[in-house]
C-alpha cells in the first residue's frame, strides 16, 4: 500500500489538485492544468529516479 | 458586512481597502483550509481546499510523520514547524491530541514529514489567495 511509487502518485495528486484550484478559475482550465501538473510530477519523478539509479546508497 | 464587488474594489485604492474583514478572512482561511474562499463565495475552490489539505495532513500522520515544535536552536526544525503551522487549527489539534509524534525508524517517516510540511505550505498559499480575492486582485 505505502510503496514509494504510490506515495509519489498520492503526493502529486494532492499538490496538483490544490495548484489547479489556485491557479485557474474555470473548471475546464483547472482540469487541464491539474492533469498537466500531475503528469509533469510523475514524469519528473520517474526520470530523476532513473538518473539516480547508478548512484550507490 | 462590507459587500465586495469587482467594480467597487477597482475604484478604491488598494492601500485603503485593507479592512478588518480582510484580516478576518485571512485568519479564517488559515484556521480552516478553504474557509476563506467559502466565505467569499468561491464555493468549489473552498471545498477543494477543505477536502484536499486536511486529507494531505491526515496522510502525513498516517505515514508516521512528525508535527514539529518551534525550536530556535535547530533552524531546520524551526522552519519545518513554521511550515507545519500553516495548516491552521489542525496543527494545534494534532498537538493537543498528541498526534504526529513521528516514528523516525519507520520507512515512511520522511514521506510523512513531506506530506505534513507541504500541506501547511499549500494552506499558506491558499491564505494568500484568499487575501488577493478579498482585495479584488483576482
Amino acid at each position: 500500500m505505502a510503496s514509494h511509487f504510490f506515495l509519489m502518485v498520492l503526493f502529486s495528486c494532492f499538490v496538483s489538485v490544490v495548484f489547479a484550484a489556485l491557479m485557474r478559475d474555470k473548471l475546464e482550465d483547472q482540469i487541464r492544468f491539474g492533469a498537466m501538473l500531475f503528469a509533469a510530477f510523475l514524469l519528473t519523478g520517474v526520470i530523476l529516479g532513473w538518473l539516480m539509479y547508478p548512484i550507490p546508497l | 458586512m462590507t459587500k465586495y464587488s469587482r467594480r467597487s474594489r477597482a475604484q478604491a485604492p488598494l492601500a485603503g481597502n485593507v479592512e478588518s474583514p480582510t484580516t478576518l478572512i485571512c485568519l479564517v482561511a488559515w484556521a480552516v483550509p478553504g474557509a476563506g474562499h467559502l466565505w467569499q463565495g468561491r464555493v468549489s475552490q473552498g471545498l477543494v481546499f477543505m477536502v484536499t489539505l486536511p486529507l494531505m495532513f491526515a496522510t502525513g500522520l498516517w505515514l508516521e510523520g512528525r508535527i514539529f515544535f518551534f525550536d530556535a536552536s535547530e533552524p531546520l526544525v524551526a522552519l519545518a514547524a513554521v511550515a507545519n503551522f500553516g495548516i491552521g487549527l489542525l496543527y494545534l489539534l494534532g498537538r493537543v491530541m498528541d498526534l504526529g509524534s513521528g516514528n523516525a525508524v519507520a520507512a515512511t517517516y520522511e514521506y510523512g514529514n513531506s506530506f505534513l510540511i507541504v500541506a501547511g505550505l499549500l494552506n499558506a498559499l491558499v491564505v494568500v489567495d484568499a487575501y488577493d480575492v478579498s482585495l479584488g486582485r483576482k
